[in-house]
């Protein structure tokens, strides 16, 4: 008895035959005409909006006394610039002396008060009437002491300082941001600080006793002249508090103001100079008096960065999130013809002679994802790198002002919104072989992608609903468009998903996105083995 | 061989071209009406529809959480309009009642059912008024009760939630001309959703693409509308965009600061959804099937 060996094929084992099932798939996608029109039209939407965005800026203004109204670019920015470009508050209340070559400056902070607008709406105020004021301290006021190149708008610092609610703080170049000791300031808690400048070094220390002193931070500030101005300063940001709503609410807010008190202080001599830098964006509230040995400051307004959105201090500035404002269009067209890229072999009972060739249902499943992923990945990068790259280019030709980013997040956001799409392309996918419907795939979709984008940024649902909308449902994958950072030492109206401030950060965003993907993957491979075709 | 004339069960109806052109509209509507009432999704579709609206209006109005008293719960500090969040859920239901219409017209070019369909009324025009008008009606039942609903929960749970006529709001009622206009206008805009997603599915004659162009029409203009920086830009979107001037006839709040009035904002909804029925027709007509 002769026994013959069953028929082995030649392919190896294991991933056998996985680069033709790929070349299949790409095959049938690409000879498709109505799925490359659709990827275009996706493309071509999503590049054109962004472009679009950095076509239509318009604006036009007049000086408060009258006169001509211009427009455009001779509207002047309304906000200063700081040393990296960006948007920056920096008005304060400054008692400075100059500061020649190397020196260091000592103080110390025994109480800080200050006043608050009305926690609620003033029923009967008169208009232009001065403001009722309660006391209190806003959480991020800030008095200290500062080394700053110039007295310009947005000119190079470091600062040593307590923050009302956050304790001693060193900040530098506004973004700059390290804390040091905890805790409130007052007459039993006092707080030594200091700073001192060696070249473009500045180091600053803190102390709760003037004796043992700690290092919070060394910072350069390149290019700082030899005469700078050093001395104590006091500021108070906007109240932005809406206490007593969630949702809808536009709280009561407005000017505060802050006032620190100073003693022991040495500084390397000179005559003192009270005044306001940048008073245009202040309440002008300020003031300084000697006070037991020391001073007593009062100032209004931040030093800190302003981050860019609809409706802040820097409104007029055009973010990468609206160049990317057509990302949504692209994702749709992408939705589209990913779950069209199944259920159309459904429709045409192809799926038969695609399994007939290939008996391994996931693994056809797999191949169409890796294809329907990687071209959305292009699709998405691509429309994406043209947005923000020309969408930035005629803003600057037109005279407007972009809010800068760096070329790494640049890239972050390419990359990303070409993962966003491609990760959400192969979940339309998924959701096509489980439906086998291309109208029910693509309405489900669009309502987990787009429909709770739009709910968030719509205020349609309370800003607490929307956020969770956008940590949750496969449109956290936007949290990947996240230009701009959130600072922690600012509080902003504008940190809002319609700004293009997420919820979650990016990788968190990725991986939901990932998960909601990789689960309808599954259901959509379990099912492809259980069901007949 | 004398004539022999098969006599069919009914007696027979007169020749269908006697009485003009649209003669054919009641056995065409019969037939459409047949058609949908017996596919098992219809029905699915439309109790999804108004279980989803009257869900997402009521979970919505659950989480608005205004407890300040009086005097920090006033309207002019929330700017909360109680009728427009007691039908947040028609952003939602509004994708069901357009997947109906799109599978209305589109599921038969996805099976060739519609050869059939035009076999037997070859007159097109009437066959797609009368789907015009089967849709029309579903879509009308569904969302009576989805409106109704939704006005339900929110006259039931914004009042504990300090939304209340003490804090000097209107609670949802139909007695009220503004609610009364929001509430029976809502019930409107969505019947001109369905209508714009037939229109759309008659001149594409693909399901999956055209609602992905109606879901794409309604929610990228609000998005586009809501991000962009020029503000005259973000205006004049929002007049044209169908759902955003579709649901100012929600507004009870604010309706004079809106750029389009109520009824103009449902009007600009019914041109879109004009225009795709005339394209739609237009293509019907012009090309094979």
């Amino acid at each position: 008895m002769s026994i013959t060996t069953p028929f082995r094929s030649e392919l190896s084992p294991g991933r056998d035959g996985f680069r033709q099932l790929l070349h299949a798939e790409w095959t049938k996608f690409r000879t498709v005409r109505g799925w490359i029109i659709g990827l275009v039209i996706g493309l071509v939407v999503m590049a054109g909006l962004g472009l679009f965005t950095a076509g239509s800026v318009s604006s036009s203004c007049q000086a408060s006394g009258g006169g001509p109204v211009r427009s455009g670019a001779a509207c002047g920015l309304g906000f200063a610039l700081g040393p990296a470009g960006d948007p920056v508050s920096d008005s304060f209340y400054f008692v400075r002396q100059p500061l020649t070559g190397n020196g260091t400056i000592t103080v110390r902070l025994t109480s800080m008060t200050g006043l608050l607008p009305p926690a609620t709406p003033p029923a009967n105020q008169p208009s232009n009437g001065p403001l009722d004021t309660r006391p209190g301290v806003e959480p991020w006021a800030k008095a200290g002491i500062i080394i700053k190149s110039s007295l310009t708008d947005g000119s190079p610092y470091a600062a040593m300082m307590v923050a009302a609610d956050h304790g001693v703080r060193m900040q530098w170049n506004y973004t700059g941001d390290t804390s040091g000791l905890p805790g409130a300031v007052g007459p039993q808690n006092p707080r030594w600080l200091r700073l001192t400048r060696s070249g473009d070094v500045i180091t600053g220390y803190d102390s709760a006793d003037g004796t043992h002193w700690t290092e919070v931070g060394a910072v350069t500030l390149s290019g700082l002249p030899r005469v700078v101005q050093v001395g104590l300063f006091a500021a108070s940001p906007v109240d932005l508090q809406s206490q007593y709503c969630s949702g809808y609410c536009n709280g009561p807010g407005g000017p505060t103001q802050a006032t620190g008190v100073f003693d022991h202080v040495s500084a390397p001599g000179g005559a003192w100079t009270g005044g306001y830098v940048g008073a245009g964006y202040a309440s002008g509230v300020g003031s300084y008096h000697p006070a037991g040995g020391g001073f007593s400051v009062t100032g209004s307004g931040d030093i800190a960065p302003i981050p860019p959105g609809h409706g802040g201090e820097a409104d007029s500035a055009i973010t990468v999130s609206e160049y990317l404002l057509g990302t949504f269009a692209g994702l749709i067209a992408l939705g589209v013809v990913a779950a069209l890229f199944i259920t159309a072999e459904y429709r045409r009972s192809l799926i038969r002679v695609t399994f007939a060739a290939s008996p391994r249902r996931g693994r056809v499943l797999a191949a169409k994802a890796v294809v329907v992923a990687a071209v959305s990945f292009v699709v998405g990068a691509v429309a994406a790198a043209f947005a923000v790259l020309a969408g930035t280019a005629i803003t600057h030709a037109r005279g407007y002002y972009s809010a800068p980013v760096s070329g790494a997040t640049e890239l972050k956001v390419i990359i990303g919104t070409g993962l966003f799409a491609a990760v959400a392309a192969a979940g339309a996918l998924a959701v096509g072989a489980i439906t086998r419907r291309g109208a029910a795939a693509v309405a489900i979709v669009i309502v987990a992608l787009a429909v709770p984008v739009f709910l968030a940024i719509s205020r349609a649902v309370p800003a607490g609903a929307g956020d969770w909308l956008l940590r949750v449902t496969p449109a956290a994958g936007i949290s990947l468009q996240q230009a701009y950072p959130r600072y922690q030492q600012v509080a902003s109206t504008v940190y809002t998903p319609l700004n293009g401030y997420y919820p979650l950060s990016w990788w968190a965003g990725l991986l939901v996105l990932c998960a909601w993907t990789a689960a309808m993957l599954g259901v959509a491979a379990y099912l492809l083995r259980r069901r007949d075709a | 061989m004398t004539e022999a004339v098969v006599s069919p069960g009914r007696p027979r109806r007169p020749a269908r071209d006697a009485g003009g052109a649209w003669a054919g509209l009641p056995d065409a509507l019969h037939a459409e009406w047949t058609k949908l009432r017996t596919l098992a999704s219809t029905w699915w579709l439309l109790l999804a529809a108004a279980a989803l609206t009257v869900t997402v209006g009521a979970a919505v109005a659950a989480t608005y959480q205004c407890s300040g008293g009086p005097a920090a719960c006033a309207p002019a500090v929330t700017d909360a309009d109680p009728a427009k969040i007691s039908l947040t859920g028609v952003y939602l239901g509004q994708v069901i009642v357009a997947l109906l219409a799109v599978l209305a017209v589109g599921g038969e070019y996805g099976t060739g059912m519609i050869r059939v369909t035009l076999a037997a009324t070859p007159r097109r025009l009437t066959m797609l008024a009368a789907k015009m008008a089967v849709v029309t009606g579903w879509t009308l039942a569904a969302s009576a009760a989805a409106v109704a609903g939704s006005l339900l929960a929110g006259w039931l749970i914004l009042p504990g939630r300090g939304l209340s006529a003490a804090n000097g709001y209107v609670v949802p009622s139909l007695a009220n001309g503004a609610d009364l206009r929001a509430f029976a206008g809502s019930v409107l805009y969505l019947v001109l959703i369905a209508l714009l997603a037939l229109g759309v599915t008659t001149a594409v004659r693909d399901s999956a693409v055209a609602i992905g162009l109606v879901l794409g029409l309604l929610y990228l203009f609000p998005i586009v509308s809501a991000v962009i920086p020029s503000h005259t830009w973000s205006r004049h979107l929002e007049q044209i965009a169908p759902m955003t001037a579709g649901l100012y006839i929600e507004a009870t709040v604010g309706v004079a600061a809106l750029p389009l009035t109520p009824w103009q904002g449902l009007g600009v909804l019914a041109l879109w959804a004009a225009g795709a029925l005339l394209l739609g027709a237009a293509v019907l007509r012009l090309r094979d099937a």
